[in-house]
């Protein structure tokens, strides 16, 4: 029996019509092969434009459906949808393009016109070799990975246990809290970040739900959305966590000083270490790059001072497989090396700091005890602030940081607090952004208590000094370009309000997720407006900075959706998974294996008895790359079989008419 | 003589330069209506068998377009298009068309103003080079 195509040529109001002659489009349809019903109409996408397909499905018995609108990622559901009510399969339908690649980009309107009849006749040539395919559903394994305990981690951990399912929250670091932990106060509340996050902490560790991995990686991930297996490695702490207490004698006894990473370099740890004051797990680790023994020298004294005999040298990283459903990224943020911009001085004055740095000077458990000092131990009688230090810079990142000008209205504020307010504090900045929920009141508070702004990126941070009065202090050397003049301010301290980047090793880890990253490299997110926590990658979920820079209550916010994303899969506990995946034509297949060797998801397999390829369906992702290269073309993606591609290359490059006829009233010749 | 308008194919994958025409669409970037586009999933699965079709049946210029390298939606289909497409130029060679007529470019999601360039660009560029050889070789 012959196809029955019904063609529905949209107006978009005026969007597609008039410039593109919809009506003529339509009558032009007409004429096509198997075309028994061609209509144009104000806006297919409404109510009354879906009910004419579904009445013209059932009264003409249509057994395929094209619809020439806007792009098929705006309203390719709506239409299946629409197929779908009216008991058509949703893959007996083809939708083309004729807005945002015609109408609206062509200047001419007969040649748009002549464009929307070929994109049109190529939908119609291609829909009569359309298969119904139907929708696996797949079950969905209730457990949740969250990978990355800081505050997104937490936060995704804490909402997903609450609704009764499992968390496997797996952290790199040997205690969870990430860069939240290592802030003093948190603007522009001045709560402090640790009285705010450490009961967070705390409840996670008490959570039975949530199964806390530290000092853990995800190595590798396998599957497919609601079936994930993922590889943990727990590396070897070389400290049994059953038997440690926590008493710390170790901490005192181990005789090797390194840099702390929790302190950013101000301070000192042992090679046997607590990750942070507030650390959860309240645990040491010995930092197998430092230790004595590890490294073959004599030692063992954390061994021999140990009351619980809680120290394994000889402990190995152990690999788990986790099941899970669905995958929440947490994995944070890197704060940007302001080595590079050698101008600001940065690691050549010892009294030019990172942001982060100044917050653990700051911090009343951090090197100083809180006390805002200079290295020297006198405190700052004057401290310059610079802003946009690696953001906002086209040789660096062209994004904004997002948190950087409340960050450094905040120091302001504490400076001022701490040693009084005749200290001087210069901010030096681009532009102010204080958007979120008072930030602009708390701008005007740190205005009003009698920090200095000065619009302009500075120069440079020099010790050479002009004038007697400039010995011995840093300059900042600056162009108000607010009053058009050069400055050169004197300060005992400089702060770099650093960028925050994406984690070095971002690449390989979107690689291990099967994840994008965007143009500056943060994890890419479904759509920008309205997919900002899913990813292109089905039950893959995105939170807090990873995706981008963003302050606490954003970063919370984005983990709670994610978490909720999730929660969704799993209660709901089943899933469609697409049916437009690879298909082997037993048949047809030779088996020489090319295509296993080409398949990025490692979903096909060799049938040994029968020497031919197979296709895991359930791993299929449909890229197409087995049939693209198959050389028997056995290969083929349902919905975007050779079939389809050819009869669509036909429709658009086959002549229509002779061009005369888009001019005239006289009905298409075809 | 009326001028010659070329006929343009362009395989284009679904996550990336698809994405940029329809953004181009939305910013309204006129572009030369000779360009008409297929929509695949990914570059990786366009068959060398769809530009040569293209190509014989009155295409004077295949257009392939996808992600950039690493973005790939499907991990690195995008570089297998890439070796397919030089492989395919040596071969267009020799049945004596020009390489020219196939392009491979990587248009990012976001990059609209560069898929309208990129368009008009190659609609100059073989309106330069002038009609397909293949209808002289008979192949029609």
């Amino acid at each position: 029996m012959a196809n029955r195509i019904g063609v529905y040529i949209c107006h978009c109001g005026t969007n597609i019509h008039p410039k593109v002659d919809t009506e003529q489009v339509a009558r032009f349809a007409k004429g096509l092969k198997n075309v028994v019903a061609s209509k144009d109409y104000k806006f297919m996408c409404s109510e009354p434009g879906q009910d004419m397909i579904i009445r013209d499905i059932r009264s003409w018995s249509l057994n395929r459906v094209v619809v020439a609108s806007c792009s098929p990622r705006i309203h390719e559901k709506t239409f299946q949808n629409a197929c779908l009510r009216a008991g058509l399969n949703p893959f007996l339908f083809q939708m083309t393009c004729i807005r945002e690649h015609c109408s609206w980009i062509t200047e001419d309107s007969e040649e748009a016109t002549l464009k929307a009849m070929h994109l049109v006749a190529a939908a119609v040539q291609r829909v009569n070799y359309h298969e119904e395919l139907y929708s696996r559903v797949q079950t969905v394994h209730p457990d949740v990975l969250v990978v990355g305990a800081g505050i997104s981690g937490i936060q995704a951990a804490l909402d997903v246990a609450k609704a009764g399912l499992k968390a496997h929250l797996v952290e790199r670091a040997p205690s969870i809290g990430g860069h939240m932990a290592q802030f003093d106060k948190t603007f522009p509340t001045l709560d402090c970040a640790a009285c705010i996050s450490t009961p967070k902490m705390v409840a996670v560790a008490q959570e039975p739900n949530i199964n806390l991995m530290t000092y853990s990686e995800v190595t590798d991930v396998n599957g497919f959305v609601g079936n994930y297996e993922a590889t943990v490695r727990m590396n070897a702490r070389y400290v049994d966590l059953d038997k440690c207490t926590g008493c710390g004698l170790c901490l005192e006894k181990c005789p090797t000083n390194v840099d702390s990473e929790f302190e950013e370099g101000l301070a000192k740890r042992k090679a046997i270490y607590r990750y942070s004051p507030q650390a959860v797990p309240n645990k040491p680790t010995i930092d197998k790059d430092s230790c004595r023994v590890l490294n073959g020298k004599k030692c063992g004294v954390c061994e021999k001072f140990c009351p619980s005999g809680a120290i394994d040298y000889k402990q190995e990283d152990v690999e788990v497989k986790l099941q899970v459903g669905t995958i929440i990224l947490a994995t944070g943020f890197d704060v940007f090396d302001p080595t590079p911009l050698k101008q600001y001085g940065f690691g050549r004055y010892p009294e030019v700091y990172t942001g982060l740095q100044f917050e653990r000077l700051n911090n009343a458990v951090g090197p100083t005890g809180g006390k805002i000092v200079k290295k020297d131990g006198t405190p700052p009688e004057s401290v310059g602030i610079i802003h946009c230090v690696g953001s906002r810079d086209a040789n660096h990142h062209p994004y904004c940081s997002r948190v950087c000008c409340m960050y450094a209205l905040k120091y302001g504020h504490l400076i001022m607090d701490k040693i009084g307010h005749h200290v001087k504090i210069h901010n030096f900045y681009i532009d102010l952004r204080c958007f979120g929920k008072g930030y602009e009141e708390f701008l005007r508070r740190v205005q009003e208590e009698g920090v200095n702004f000065v619009r302009g990126r500075p120069a440079e941070v020099t010790d050479q000094a002009l004038t007697p009065e400039e010995q011995g202090k840093l300059m900042v050397v600056c162009e108000d370009t607010l009053l058009g003049r050069n400055l050169r301010v004197p300060v005992d301290m400089v702060i770099l309000c650093t960028a925050m980047e994406p984690r070095a090793d971002a690449a390989e880890v979107a690689r291990i997720f099967g994840i994008s990253q965007g143009l500056d490299s943060f994890f890419l997110e479904e759509h920008p407006k309205l997919g900002p926590v899913s990813t292109a990658t089905d039950g893959v979920f995105l939170a807090g900075t990873c995706q981008g820079p963003k302050d606490i209550p954003d970063a919370v916010s984005h983990a709670s959706g994610a978490a909720a994303q999730a929660i969704a899969l799993a209660s709901k506990g089943e899933t469609a998974i697409s049916p437009t995946v690879s298909y082997i034509d037993p048949d047809i297949c030779v088996g020489c294996k090319t295509c296993i060797g080409l398949c990025a998801y490692s979903a096909i397999e060799f049938d040994e008895r029968r020497k031919i390829s197979v296709v895991n369906q359930a791993m299929c992702k449909g890229c197409g790359s087995c049939a693209g290269h198959c050389p028997s073309g056995a290969a083929q993606v349902r919905h975007f079989t050779e079939r389809e591609i050819f009869t669509e290359l036909s429709g658009l490059l086959d002549p229509l008419a002779p061009r005369s006829v888009v001019s005239t009233e006289a009905e298409p010749v075809v | 003589m009326e001028e010659f308008e070329p006929t343009i194919v362009a395989f284009v994958c679904n996550w990336c330069t698809y994405t940029a025409a329809d953004l181009a669409g939305t910013a309204r970037m006129v572009q030369s209506p000779n360009v008409r586009l297929v929509r695949m999933m990914c570059t990786g699965m366009v068959d060398p068998k769809y530009v040569i079709k293209a190509l014989l049946s009155g295409a004077d210029a295949v257009l392939i377009s996808g992600c950039h390298p690493g973005d790939c939606h499907y991990i690195n289909g995008n570089y297998k298009a890439r070796r397919r497409v030089k492989l395919l130029s040596e071969i267009l060679t020799t049945v004596g068309l020009d390489p020219r007529r196939l392009k491979l470019t990587w248009i990012g999601a976001s990059e609209g103003n560069e898929f309208a360039e990129t368009v008009n660009e190659l609609v100059r560029d073989i309106k330069a080079l002038g009609p397909s050889e293949a209808a002289s070789l008979g192949a029609m």
